[in-house]
Protein backbone atom coordinates (compact mmCIF):
# COMPACT_ATOMS: atom_id res chain seq x y z
CA UNK A 1 0.00 0.00 0.00
CA UNK A 2 2.81 2.41 0.92
CA UNK A 3 4.19 3.57 -2.36
CA UNK A 4 7.31 5.62 -1.87
CA UNK A 5 7.36 8.11 -4.62
CA UNK A 6 9.69 10.64 -3.06
CA UNK A 7 12.86 9.20 -4.46
CA UNK A 8 11.93 7.91 -7.86
CA UNK A 9 9.00 10.18 -8.71
CA UNK A 10 7.17 7.07 -9.79
CA UNK A 11 3.97 6.84 -11.79
CA UNK A 12 1.89 6.36 -8.70
CA UNK A 13 1.69 9.26 -6.32
CA UNK A 14 1.45 8.93 -2.59
CA UNK A 15 -1.94 9.18 -0.99
CA UNK A 16 -3.09 12.66 -0.16
CA UNK A 17 -2.76 13.83 3.39
CA UNK A 18 -5.49 15.13 5.63
CA UNK A 19 -9.13 14.19 5.93
CA UNK A 20 -10.22 15.86 2.69
CA UNK A 21 -7.39 14.26 0.79
CA UNK A 22 -8.05 10.73 1.95
CA UNK A 23 -11.79 11.17 1.40
CA UNK A 24 -11.11 12.36 -2.11
CA UNK A 25 -8.87 9.36 -2.74
CA UNK A 26 -11.45 6.99 -1.34
CA UNK A 27 -14.12 8.41 -3.64
CA UNK A 28 -11.85 8.01 -6.66
CA UNK A 29 -11.03 4.43 -5.81
CA UNK A 30 -14.55 3.40 -4.87
CA UNK A 31 -17.04 5.29 -7.03
CA UNK A 32 -19.86 3.28 -5.45
CA UNK A 33 -19.11 4.94 -2.12
CA UNK A 34 -19.51 8.40 -3.65
CA UNK A 35 -22.64 7.30 -5.47
CA UNK A 36 -24.08 5.93 -2.25
CA UNK A 37 -23.34 9.14 -0.38
CA UNK A 38 -24.81 11.26 -3.16
CA UNK A 39 -28.00 9.25 -3.42
CA UNK A 40 -28.73 8.76 0.27
CA UNK A 41 -30.13 12.22 1.09
CA UNK A 42 -32.49 12.51 -1.90
CA UNK A 43 -33.60 8.92 -1.52
CA UNK A 44 -34.27 9.35 2.18
CA UNK A 45 -36.39 12.42 1.43
CA UNK A 46 -38.27 11.23 -1.63
CA UNK A 47 -38.18 7.49 -1.16
CA UNK A 48 -38.92 7.30 2.55
CA UNK A 49 -40.89 10.43 3.43
CA UNK A 50 -42.75 10.94 0.18
CA UNK A 51 -43.34 7.38 -0.99
CA UNK A 52 -44.04 6.41 2.61
CA UNK A 53 -46.81 9.00 2.83
CA UNK A 54 -48.29 7.90 -0.47
CA UNK A 55 -48.27 4.31 0.68
CA UNK A 56 -49.85 5.24 4.01
CA UNK A 57 -52.61 7.02 2.09
CA UNK A 58 -53.20 3.98 -0.09
CA UNK A 59 -53.49 1.75 2.97
CA UNK A 60 -56.03 4.08 4.56
CA UNK A 61 -58.28 3.70 1.53
CA UNK A 62 -58.75 0.08 2.65
CA UNK A 63 -59.87 1.17 6.11
CA UNK A 64 -63.45 2.17 6.74
CA UNK A 65 -65.27 4.61 8.93
CA UNK A 66 -67.57 3.61 11.74
CA UNK A 67 -70.97 5.07 10.98
CA UNK A 68 -71.93 5.69 14.61
CA UNK A 69 -68.76 7.04 16.18
CA UNK A 70 -67.28 8.55 13.01
CA UNK A 71 -63.93 7.00 13.95
CA UNK A 72 -61.66 5.29 11.45
CA UNK A 73 -61.71 1.51 11.86
CA UNK A 74 -58.26 0.13 11.13
CA UNK A 75 -59.25 -3.16 9.55
CA UNK A 76 -58.82 -4.07 5.95
CA UNK A 77 -62.06 -3.94 4.05
CA UNK A 78 -63.33 -3.02 0.61
CA UNK A 79 -66.33 -1.23 2.11
CA UNK A 80 -64.94 2.23 1.31
CA UNK A 81 -64.48 1.30 -2.32
CA UNK A 82 -68.06 0.10 -2.36
CA UNK A 83 -69.07 3.52 -1.11
CA UNK A 84 -67.00 5.09 -3.87
CA UNK A 85 -69.12 3.33 -6.47
CA UNK A 86 -72.38 4.87 -5.25
CA UNK A 87 -74.23 6.76 -8.01
CA UNK A 88 -73.60 10.18 -6.44
CA UNK A 89 -69.86 9.51 -6.26
CA UNK A 90 -69.77 8.00 -9.74
CA UNK A 91 -71.41 11.22 -10.97
CA UNK A 92 -68.51 13.20 -9.56
CA UNK A 93 -65.98 10.95 -11.29
CA UNK A 94 -67.78 11.04 -14.64
CA UNK A 95 -68.21 14.82 -14.46
CA UNK A 96 -64.51 15.32 -13.75
CA UNK A 97 -63.37 12.99 -16.52
CA UNK A 98 -65.65 14.62 -19.10
CA UNK A 99 -64.41 18.06 -18.07
CA UNK A 100 -60.79 16.90 -18.29
CA UNK A 101 -61.44 15.48 -21.76
CA UNK A 102 -63.12 18.64 -23.05
CA UNK A 103 -60.40 20.86 -21.57
CA UNK A 104 -57.75 18.72 -23.24
CA UNK A 105 -59.40 18.90 -26.65
CA UNK A 106 -59.96 22.66 -26.43
CA UNK A 107 -56.36 23.22 -25.29
CA UNK A 108 -55.06 21.17 -28.20
CA UNK A 109 -57.11 23.17 -30.70
CA UNK A 110 -56.02 26.56 -29.32
CA UNK A 111 -52.42 25.46 -28.77
CA UNK A 112 -51.83 24.09 -32.25
CA UNK A 113 -51.58 27.39 -34.20
CA UNK A 114 -49.33 28.92 -31.53
CA UNK A 115 -47.04 25.89 -31.40
CA UNK A 116 -46.98 25.53 -35.18
CA UNK A 117 -46.21 29.17 -35.77
CA UNK A 118 -43.47 29.17 -33.13
CA UNK A 119 -41.96 25.94 -34.47
CA UNK A 120 -42.04 26.62 -38.18
CA UNK A 121 -42.22 30.33 -38.92
CA UNK A 122 -40.86 32.24 -35.93
CA UNK A 123 -37.13 32.95 -36.15
CA UNK A 124 -34.59 34.73 -33.98
CA UNK A 125 -36.12 37.44 -31.86
CA UNK A 126 -39.68 36.34 -32.65
CA UNK A 127 -38.89 32.84 -31.53
CA UNK A 128 -37.62 34.10 -28.17
CA UNK A 129 -40.71 36.30 -27.86
CA UNK A 130 -43.00 33.35 -28.48
CA UNK A 131 -41.10 31.23 -26.02
CA UNK A 132 -41.33 33.86 -23.29
CA UNK A 133 -44.91 34.54 -24.34
CA UNK A 134 -45.75 30.98 -23.33
CA UNK A 135 -43.36 30.77 -20.38
CA UNK A 136 -44.57 33.86 -18.52
CA UNK A 137 -48.25 32.83 -18.35
CA UNK A 138 -47.16 29.28 -17.52
CA UNK A 139 -45.15 30.39 -14.51
CA UNK A 140 -47.21 33.31 -13.32
CA UNK A 141 -49.20 32.73 -10.20
CA UNK A 142 -51.95 30.15 -10.44
CA UNK A 143 -54.25 32.03 -8.07
CA UNK A 144 -53.70 35.34 -9.82
CA UNK A 145 -54.73 33.71 -13.09
CA UNK A 146 -57.93 32.45 -11.51
CA UNK A 147 -58.50 35.86 -9.95
CA UNK A 148 -58.12 37.52 -13.35
CA UNK A 149 -60.91 35.32 -14.65
CA UNK A 150 -63.07 36.20 -11.72
CA UNK A 151 -62.70 39.82 -12.82
CA UNK A 152 -63.45 38.90 -16.44
CA UNK A 153 -66.46 36.68 -15.84
CA UNK A 154 -68.16 38.77 -13.19
CA UNK A 155 -71.54 40.13 -14.30
CA UNK A 156 -70.28 43.71 -14.19
CA UNK A 157 -66.87 42.65 -15.59
CA UNK A 158 -65.14 43.20 -18.92
CA UNK A 159 -66.81 40.40 -20.85
CA UNK A 160 -70.29 41.63 -19.99
CA UNK A 161 -69.21 45.17 -20.89
CA UNK A 162 -67.88 44.12 -24.32
CA UNK A 163 -71.03 42.19 -25.15
CA UNK A 164 -73.14 45.09 -23.93
CA UNK A 165 -71.30 47.57 -26.16
CA UNK A 166 -71.79 45.22 -29.12
CA UNK A 167 -75.46 44.82 -28.17
CA UNK A 168 -74.94 41.09 -27.94
CA UNK A 169 -75.88 40.55 -24.29
CA UNK A 170 -78.68 38.24 -25.45
CA UNK A 171 -75.98 35.79 -26.60
CA UNK A 172 -74.60 35.40 -23.07
CA UNK A 173 -78.10 35.24 -21.60
CA UNK A 174 -79.14 32.65 -24.15
CA UNK A 175 -76.08 30.54 -23.45
CA UNK A 176 -76.58 30.78 -19.68
CA UNK A 177 -80.21 29.72 -20.07
CA UNK A 178 -79.08 26.41 -21.59
CA UNK A 179 -79.22 23.41 -19.29
CA UNK A 180 -75.95 21.71 -18.18
CA UNK A 181 -73.57 24.46 -19.39
CA UNK A 182 -75.53 27.43 -18.08
CA UNK A 183 -76.07 29.05 -14.70
CA UNK A 184 -76.91 32.34 -13.02
CA UNK A 185 -73.86 34.12 -14.38
CA UNK A 186 -70.72 33.07 -16.22
CA UNK A 187 -68.68 32.95 -13.02
CA UNK A 188 -71.00 30.35 -11.48
CA UNK A 189 -71.53 28.20 -14.58
CA UNK A 190 -69.72 25.11 -15.89
CA UNK A 191 -68.80 27.20 -18.93
CA UNK A 192 -66.81 29.48 -16.63
CA UNK A 193 -65.03 26.52 -15.01
CA UNK A 194 -64.17 25.17 -18.44
CA UNK A 195 -62.78 28.51 -19.68
CA UNK A 196 -60.56 28.91 -16.63
CA UNK A 197 -59.27 25.32 -16.87
CA UNK A 198 -58.37 25.85 -20.53
CA UNK A 199 -56.67 29.14 -19.76
CA UNK A 200 -54.62 27.87 -16.85
CA UNK A 201 -53.39 24.63 -18.48
CA UNK A 202 -52.96 25.86 -22.07
CA UNK A 203 -49.21 26.59 -21.81
CA UNK A 204 -48.62 22.99 -20.68
CA UNK A 205 -50.05 21.88 -24.03
CA UNK A 206 -48.14 24.37 -26.18
CA UNK A 207 -44.61 23.49 -25.06
CA UNK A 208 -44.52 19.74 -25.82
CA UNK A 209 -46.52 20.33 -28.99
CA UNK A 210 -43.98 22.84 -30.20
CA UNK A 211 -41.13 20.47 -29.37
CA UNK A 212 -42.77 17.74 -31.48
CA UNK A 213 -43.60 20.07 -34.37
CA UNK A 214 -40.03 21.32 -34.50
CA UNK A 215 -38.92 17.81 -35.31
CA UNK A 216 -41.24 17.45 -38.31
CA UNK A 217 -39.05 17.94 -41.42
CA UNK A 218 -40.35 20.79 -43.56
CA UNK A 219 -39.59 19.01 -46.81
CA UNK A 220 -42.11 16.28 -45.95
CA UNK A 221 -44.84 18.91 -45.89
CA UNK A 222 -43.61 20.35 -49.15
CA UNK A 223 -43.41 16.93 -50.74
CA UNK A 224 -47.01 16.35 -49.73
CA UNK A 225 -48.04 19.65 -51.33
CA UNK A 226 -46.01 18.89 -54.46
CA UNK A 227 -47.80 15.58 -54.78
CA UNK A 228 -51.07 17.44 -54.96
CA UNK A 229 -52.40 17.31 -51.40
CA UNK A 230 -54.45 20.26 -50.25
CA UNK A 231 -53.30 21.99 -47.02
CA UNK A 232 -56.10 20.17 -45.20
CA UNK A 233 -54.97 16.78 -46.51
CA UNK A 234 -51.35 17.52 -45.64
CA UNK A 235 -52.44 18.44 -42.14
CA UNK A 236 -54.50 15.28 -41.66
CA UNK A 237 -52.19 12.77 -43.32
CA UNK A 238 -48.67 14.12 -42.72
CA UNK A 239 -48.44 16.80 -40.05
CA UNK A 240 -50.88 15.46 -37.48
CA UNK A 241 -49.56 11.87 -37.36
CA UNK A 242 -45.99 13.17 -37.00
CA UNK A 243 -46.95 15.67 -34.30
CA UNK A 244 -49.27 13.31 -32.43
CA UNK A 245 -46.72 12.26 -29.77
CA UNK A 246 -46.36 15.90 -28.77
CA UNK A 247 -50.11 16.35 -28.60
CA UNK A 248 -50.42 13.29 -26.39
CA UNK A 249 -47.54 14.44 -24.18
CA UNK A 250 -49.28 17.79 -23.71
CA UNK A 251 -52.61 16.12 -23.09
CA UNK A 252 -51.08 14.18 -20.21
CA UNK A 253 -50.54 17.47 -18.40
CA UNK A 254 -53.89 19.07 -19.21
CA UNK A 255 -55.80 15.88 -18.40
CA UNK A 256 -53.98 15.08 -15.18
CA UNK A 257 -53.99 18.64 -13.89
CA UNK A 258 -57.74 18.98 -14.51
CA UNK A 259 -58.44 15.66 -12.80
CA UNK A 260 -56.75 16.69 -9.58
CA UNK A 261 -57.68 20.35 -9.33
CA UNK A 262 -60.06 21.50 -6.63
CA UNK A 263 -59.51 25.23 -6.45
CA UNK A 264 -60.75 26.33 -9.87
CA UNK A 265 -64.20 24.67 -9.66
CA UNK A 266 -64.51 25.90 -6.09
CA UNK A 267 -63.96 29.54 -7.03
CA UNK A 268 -65.49 29.64 -10.49
CA UNK A 269 -68.26 27.14 -10.99
CA UNK A 270 -71.39 25.56 -9.65
CA UNK A 271 -71.86 23.67 -6.41
CA UNK A 272 -71.44 20.36 -8.26
CA UNK A 273 -68.37 18.58 -6.93
CA UNK A 274 -65.26 17.51 -8.84
CA UNK A 275 -62.93 14.72 -7.68
CA UNK A 276 -60.51 17.14 -6.03
CA UNK A 277 -63.29 18.94 -4.19
CA UNK A 278 -64.72 15.64 -2.99
CA UNK A 279 -61.31 14.63 -1.61
CA UNK A 280 -60.97 17.97 0.13
CA UNK A 281 -64.47 17.83 1.59
CA UNK A 282 -64.15 14.24 2.85
CA UNK A 283 -60.78 14.74 4.54
CA UNK A 284 -61.72 18.10 6.01
CA UNK A 285 -65.06 18.71 7.67
CA UNK A 286 -66.37 15.17 7.21
CA UNK A 287 -63.19 13.61 8.59
CA UNK A 288 -63.71 10.58 6.35
CA UNK A 289 -60.07 9.97 5.47
CA UNK A 290 -60.67 6.45 4.05
CA UNK A 291 -63.17 7.73 1.47
CA UNK A 292 -60.95 10.72 0.65
CA UNK A 293 -58.05 8.30 0.13
CA UNK A 294 -60.18 6.07 -2.08
CA UNK A 295 -61.11 9.12 -4.15
CA UNK A 296 -57.45 9.99 -4.71
CA UNK A 297 -56.89 6.51 -6.09
CA UNK A 298 -59.29 7.32 -8.95
CA UNK A 299 -57.14 9.93 -10.75
CA UNK A 300 -54.07 7.77 -10.17
CA UNK A 301 -55.73 4.78 -11.83
CA UNK A 302 -57.11 6.89 -14.69
CA UNK A 303 -53.71 8.49 -15.26
CA UNK A 304 -52.07 5.07 -15.10
CA UNK A 305 -54.29 3.84 -17.92
CA UNK A 306 -53.79 7.09 -19.82
CA UNK A 307 -50.01 6.92 -19.49
CA UNK A 308 -49.98 3.31 -20.59
CA UNK A 309 -51.96 4.20 -23.71
CA UNK A 310 -49.73 7.24 -24.30
CA UNK A 311 -46.62 5.11 -23.99
CA UNK A 312 -47.95 2.75 -26.63
CA UNK A 313 -48.47 5.75 -28.92
CA UNK A 314 -44.81 6.73 -28.37
CA UNK A 315 -45.57 9.99 -26.58
CA UNK A 316 -42.64 9.86 -24.19
CA UNK A 317 -40.09 10.49 -26.88
CA UNK A 318 -41.52 13.99 -27.15
CA UNK A 319 -41.19 14.92 -23.50
CA UNK B 1 -31.47 25.44 -53.03
CA UNK B 2 -32.74 24.97 -49.51
CA UNK B 3 -36.39 24.21 -49.67
CA UNK B 4 -37.29 25.94 -46.42
CA UNK B 5 -36.42 29.38 -47.75
CA UNK B 6 -39.73 30.58 -49.00
CA UNK B 7 -41.34 30.85 -45.63
CA UNK B 8 -44.53 32.70 -46.24
CA UNK B 9 -46.76 32.48 -43.21
CA UNK B 10 -50.40 31.79 -43.98
CA UNK B 11 -52.56 34.66 -42.77
CA UNK B 12 -54.99 32.37 -40.97
CA UNK B 13 -52.20 30.78 -38.94
CA UNK B 14 -50.81 34.20 -38.01
CA UNK B 15 -54.20 35.35 -36.76
CA UNK B 16 -54.92 32.14 -34.85
CA UNK B 17 -51.49 32.25 -33.16
CA UNK B 18 -51.92 35.94 -32.33
CA UNK B 19 -55.37 35.41 -30.88
CA UNK B 20 -54.06 32.47 -28.84
CA UNK B 21 -51.24 34.55 -27.38
CA UNK B 22 -53.63 37.41 -26.66
CA UNK B 23 -55.87 34.93 -24.83
CA UNK B 24 -52.86 34.02 -22.67
CA UNK B 25 -51.84 37.58 -21.86
CA UNK B 26 -54.89 39.84 -21.72
CA UNK B 27 -56.21 38.44 -18.42
CA UNK B 28 -52.85 39.17 -16.78
CA UNK B 29 -52.87 42.74 -18.13
CA UNK B 30 -56.32 43.21 -16.66
CA UNK B 31 -54.84 42.57 -13.20
CA UNK B 32 -52.64 45.63 -13.64
CA UNK B 33 -55.63 47.81 -14.52
CA UNK B 34 -57.71 46.68 -11.57
CA UNK B 35 -54.96 47.51 -9.07
CA UNK B 36 -55.68 51.19 -9.74
CA UNK B 37 -59.48 51.13 -9.76
CA UNK B 38 -61.44 53.36 -7.37
CA UNK B 39 -64.29 50.85 -7.18
CA UNK B 40 -64.10 48.75 -4.03
CA UNK B 41 -67.39 46.85 -3.94
CA UNK B 42 -67.56 45.07 -7.29
CA UNK B 43 -65.44 44.12 -10.29
CA UNK B 44 -66.93 46.86 -12.44
CA UNK B 45 -65.44 47.42 -15.89
CA UNK B 46 -64.41 49.96 -17.05
CA UNK B 47 -63.14 51.27 -13.69
CA UNK B 48 -65.00 54.42 -12.70
CA UNK B 49 -61.72 56.11 -11.81
CA UNK B 50 -58.04 55.45 -11.17
CA UNK B 51 -56.24 55.93 -7.88
CA UNK B 52 -53.01 55.01 -6.08
CA UNK B 53 -54.79 54.91 -2.73
CA UNK B 54 -54.93 51.12 -2.46
CA UNK B 55 -51.16 50.80 -2.67
CA UNK B 56 -50.88 52.83 0.52
CA UNK B 57 -53.66 50.81 2.16
CA UNK B 58 -51.97 47.54 1.23
CA UNK B 59 -48.60 48.82 2.43
CA UNK B 60 -50.08 49.36 5.90
CA UNK B 61 -51.68 45.94 6.23
CA UNK B 62 -49.80 43.77 8.74
CA UNK B 63 -51.53 40.54 7.60
CA UNK B 64 -50.24 40.99 4.04
CA UNK B 65 -46.70 41.59 5.29
CA UNK B 66 -46.89 38.57 7.57
CA UNK B 67 -48.07 36.33 4.74
CA UNK B 68 -45.40 37.71 2.42
CA UNK B 69 -42.70 37.16 5.03
CA UNK B 70 -43.76 33.59 5.63
CA UNK B 71 -43.87 32.86 1.90
CA UNK B 72 -40.37 34.25 1.37
CA UNK B 73 -38.96 32.26 4.31
CA UNK B 74 -40.62 29.04 3.18
CA UNK B 75 -39.52 29.52 -0.42
CA UNK B 76 -35.91 30.29 0.59
CA UNK B 77 -35.48 27.23 2.76
CA UNK B 78 -37.32 24.94 0.33
CA UNK B 79 -35.11 26.21 -2.48
CA UNK B 80 -31.98 25.54 -0.43
CA UNK B 81 -33.12 21.98 0.32
CA UNK B 82 -34.18 21.41 -3.29
CA UNK B 83 -30.83 22.71 -4.59
CA UNK B 84 -28.91 20.27 -2.40
CA UNK B 85 -31.07 17.22 -3.09
CA UNK B 86 -31.65 18.01 -6.76
CA UNK B 87 -27.98 18.55 -7.55
CA UNK B 88 -26.90 15.39 -5.72
CA UNK B 89 -29.50 13.39 -7.59
CA UNK B 90 -28.64 14.91 -10.95
CA UNK B 91 -24.93 14.28 -10.44
CA UNK B 92 -25.52 10.67 -9.50
CA UNK B 93 -27.92 10.03 -12.37
CA UNK B 94 -25.91 11.68 -15.12
CA UNK B 95 -22.36 10.72 -14.18
CA UNK B 96 -22.88 7.05 -13.49
CA UNK B 97 -24.81 4.05 -14.64
CA UNK B 98 -26.33 1.82 -12.03
CA UNK B 99 -29.24 -0.45 -11.36
CA UNK B 100 -32.46 1.40 -10.54
CA UNK B 101 -31.39 4.61 -12.27
CA UNK B 102 -34.66 4.92 -14.20
CA UNK B 103 -36.66 4.31 -11.04
CA UNK B 104 -34.90 7.17 -9.28
CA UNK B 105 -35.53 9.65 -12.06
CA UNK B 106 -39.18 8.59 -11.99
CA UNK B 107 -39.27 9.06 -8.23
CA UNK B 108 -37.98 12.63 -8.56
CA UNK B 109 -40.66 13.53 -11.10
CA UNK B 110 -43.49 11.81 -9.21
CA UNK B 111 -44.38 14.63 -6.77
CA UNK B 112 -45.12 16.88 -9.72
CA UNK B 113 -46.61 14.28 -12.04
CA UNK B 114 -49.26 13.27 -9.52
CA UNK B 115 -51.99 15.86 -8.90
CA UNK B 116 -51.00 18.22 -6.09
CA UNK B 117 -53.97 17.18 -4.02
CA UNK B 118 -52.58 13.65 -3.72
CA UNK B 119 -49.20 14.88 -2.52
CA UNK B 120 -50.97 17.21 -0.12
CA UNK B 121 -53.39 14.77 1.42
CA UNK B 122 -50.83 11.97 1.73
CA UNK B 123 -48.38 14.25 3.55
CA UNK B 124 -51.20 15.50 5.77
CA UNK B 125 -52.34 12.05 6.74
CA UNK B 126 -48.72 11.00 7.31
CA UNK B 127 -48.22 13.96 9.67
CA UNK B 128 -51.41 12.95 11.45
CA UNK B 129 -50.34 9.32 11.76
CA UNK B 130 -46.91 10.32 13.06
CA UNK B 131 -48.52 12.96 15.31
CA UNK B 132 -46.36 15.75 13.96
CA UNK B 133 -48.01 19.13 14.61
CA UNK B 134 -48.38 21.47 11.63
CA UNK B 135 -45.75 24.16 11.58
CA UNK B 136 -43.44 26.17 9.40
CA UNK B 137 -41.40 23.02 8.84
CA UNK B 138 -44.29 20.91 7.59
CA UNK B 139 -44.90 23.54 4.90
CA UNK B 140 -41.21 23.48 3.95
CA UNK B 141 -41.23 19.70 3.81
CA UNK B 142 -44.08 19.69 1.32
CA UNK B 143 -42.60 22.44 -0.82
CA UNK B 144 -39.09 21.01 -0.98
CA UNK B 145 -40.52 17.67 -2.14
CA UNK B 146 -41.88 19.08 -5.39
CA UNK B 147 -39.16 21.72 -5.86
CA UNK B 148 -36.45 19.06 -6.21
CA UNK B 149 -37.63 18.18 -9.70
CA UNK B 150 -37.10 21.69 -11.09
CA UNK B 151 -33.51 21.88 -9.88
CA UNK B 152 -32.94 18.29 -10.98
CA UNK B 153 -34.21 18.92 -14.54
CA UNK B 154 -31.99 21.96 -15.01
CA UNK B 155 -28.94 20.32 -13.46
CA UNK B 156 -29.33 17.07 -15.42
CA UNK B 157 -29.53 18.97 -18.71
CA UNK B 158 -26.30 20.79 -17.88
CA UNK B 159 -24.47 17.72 -16.55
CA UNK B 160 -25.20 15.99 -19.84
CA UNK B 161 -23.27 18.69 -21.67
CA UNK B 162 -20.41 18.69 -19.17
CA UNK B 163 -17.77 16.46 -20.69
CA UNK B 164 -16.31 13.74 -18.53
CA UNK B 165 -12.89 14.46 -19.99
CA UNK B 166 -12.83 17.84 -18.25
CA UNK B 167 -13.15 16.15 -14.89
CA UNK B 168 -10.56 13.54 -15.79
CA UNK B 169 -8.17 16.26 -16.99
CA UNK B 170 -8.58 18.09 -13.71
CA UNK B 171 -7.84 14.92 -11.77
CA UNK B 172 -4.83 14.13 -13.99
CA UNK B 173 -3.44 17.56 -13.31
CA UNK B 174 -3.44 16.76 -9.62
CA UNK B 175 -6.65 18.28 -8.32
CA UNK B 176 -8.45 16.21 -5.74
CA UNK B 177 -12.18 15.54 -5.92
CA UNK B 178 -13.13 18.59 -3.90
CA UNK B 179 -10.89 20.91 -5.91
CA UNK B 180 -12.33 19.49 -9.12
CA UNK B 181 -15.81 20.15 -7.83
CA UNK B 182 -14.93 23.67 -6.73
CA UNK B 183 -12.99 24.77 -9.81
CA UNK B 184 -14.30 22.66 -12.67
CA UNK B 185 -17.78 21.28 -12.00
CA UNK B 186 -19.29 24.18 -10.09
CA UNK B 187 -18.41 26.92 -12.64
CA UNK B 188 -19.88 24.72 -15.35
CA UNK B 189 -23.18 23.96 -13.67
CA UNK B 190 -23.46 27.26 -11.76
CA UNK B 191 -25.89 29.08 -14.04
CA UNK B 192 -28.07 25.99 -14.40
CA UNK B 193 -28.29 25.73 -10.61
CA UNK B 194 -29.08 29.42 -10.33
CA UNK B 195 -31.84 29.07 -12.91
CA UNK B 196 -33.20 25.94 -11.23
CA UNK B 197 -33.07 27.66 -7.86
CA UNK B 198 -35.00 30.65 -9.15
CA UNK B 199 -37.68 28.47 -10.68
CA UNK B 200 -37.91 26.45 -7.47
CA UNK B 201 -38.33 29.70 -5.56
CA UNK B 202 -41.07 30.86 -7.92
CA UNK B 203 -42.78 27.47 -7.69
CA UNK B 204 -42.74 27.43 -3.90
CA UNK B 205 -43.73 31.10 -3.62
CA UNK B 206 -46.83 30.40 -5.69
CA UNK B 207 -47.82 26.95 -4.38
CA UNK B 208 -51.27 26.68 -2.84
CA UNK B 209 -52.68 23.17 -3.25
CA UNK B 210 -50.13 21.26 -1.18
CA UNK B 211 -49.85 24.15 1.25
CA UNK B 212 -53.54 24.07 2.19
CA UNK B 213 -52.92 20.55 3.48
CA UNK B 214 -49.55 21.01 5.20
CA UNK B 215 -50.06 24.41 6.83
CA UNK B 216 -51.76 24.72 10.17
CA UNK B 217 -52.98 28.17 11.15
CA UNK B 218 -50.27 30.00 9.24
CA UNK B 219 -51.09 31.71 5.97
CA UNK B 220 -48.59 32.00 3.15
CA UNK B 221 -49.33 34.66 0.56
CA UNK B 222 -51.18 32.22 -1.77
CA UNK B 223 -53.26 30.97 1.16
CA UNK B 224 -54.10 34.57 2.01
CA UNK B 225 -55.17 35.12 -1.60
CA UNK B 226 -57.22 31.94 -1.65
CA UNK B 227 -59.14 33.12 1.40
CA UNK B 228 -59.87 36.38 -0.36
CA UNK B 229 -60.97 34.54 -3.48
CA UNK B 230 -63.37 32.30 -1.63
CA UNK B 231 -64.72 35.03 0.66
CA UNK B 232 -63.87 38.44 -0.81
CA UNK B 233 -63.56 41.03 1.93
CA UNK B 234 -60.90 43.41 0.72
CA UNK B 235 -61.15 43.49 -3.06
CA UNK B 236 -58.87 46.51 -3.64
CA UNK B 237 -56.12 45.07 -1.43
CA UNK B 238 -56.39 41.74 -3.25
CA UNK B 239 -56.07 43.57 -6.58
CA UNK B 240 -52.83 45.21 -5.47
CA UNK B 241 -51.42 41.99 -4.01
CA UNK B 242 -52.26 40.14 -7.25
CA UNK B 243 -50.36 42.71 -9.29
CA UNK B 244 -47.33 42.57 -7.01
CA UNK B 245 -47.32 38.75 -7.19
CA UNK B 246 -47.34 38.88 -11.01
CA UNK B 247 -44.38 41.26 -11.02
CA UNK B 248 -42.45 39.30 -8.39
CA UNK B 249 -42.81 35.98 -10.23
CA UNK B 250 -41.92 37.46 -13.63
CA UNK B 251 -38.45 38.54 -12.52
CA UNK B 252 -37.04 35.10 -11.62
CA UNK B 253 -38.61 33.60 -14.75
CA UNK B 254 -36.96 36.18 -17.01
CA UNK B 255 -33.66 35.76 -15.17
CA UNK B 256 -33.85 31.97 -15.43
CA UNK B 257 -34.58 32.30 -19.14
CA UNK B 258 -31.51 34.42 -19.81
CA UNK B 259 -29.31 32.18 -17.67
CA UNK B 260 -30.20 29.02 -19.58
CA UNK B 261 -30.63 30.59 -23.01
CA UNK B 262 -27.52 29.02 -24.51
CA UNK B 263 -28.82 25.66 -25.61
CA UNK B 264 -30.87 23.90 -23.03
CA UNK B 265 -34.35 24.96 -22.14
CA UNK B 266 -35.92 25.93 -18.89
CA UNK B 267 -37.71 22.94 -17.56
CA UNK B 268 -41.12 24.43 -17.52
CA UNK B 269 -42.97 21.22 -18.00
CA UNK B 270 -44.99 19.77 -15.21
CA UNK B 271 -45.21 22.68 -12.90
Amino acid sequence: MSVSSSASGGAILAGRGGLGGSLSDAFWRKPQLLLFLMLTPPLLWLGVIYLGSLFALLIQSFFSIDEFSGMVVREFTLKTYGELLRPSNLDIIVRTVIMAGLVTIASAVIAFPIAYFAARYARGRWKAMFYLGVMLPLWSSYLVKIYAWKLILAKEGILGWVFDKLHLTFLIDGWLALPIVGGNSLSVSPTGTFLVFVYVWLPFMILPMQAALERVPTNLLEASADLGASPGQTFRNVLLPLALPGVIAGSIFTFSLTLGDYIIPQIIGTSHLFIGMAVYAHQGTAGNIPLAAAFTVVPVVIMGIYLWLAKRAGAFNAL
Amino acid sequence: MRSDRQNRTPMGLKIAAGVGLAFLHLPLLLIFLYAFTTEDKSYQFPPPGLTLKWFAVTWNRPDVWEALGLSVRVASISTAVALTLGTLCAAAISQTRFFGREAISLLVILPIALPGIITGISLRSAFNLAEIPFSFWTIVLGHATFCVVVVYNNAVARFRRLQGSLIEASMDLGADGFQTFRHVILPNIGTALLAGGMLAFALSFDEVIVTTFTAGQQATLPIWMLEELVRPRQRPVTNVVAMVVVLVTFLPILAAYYLTQDGDQISGQGK
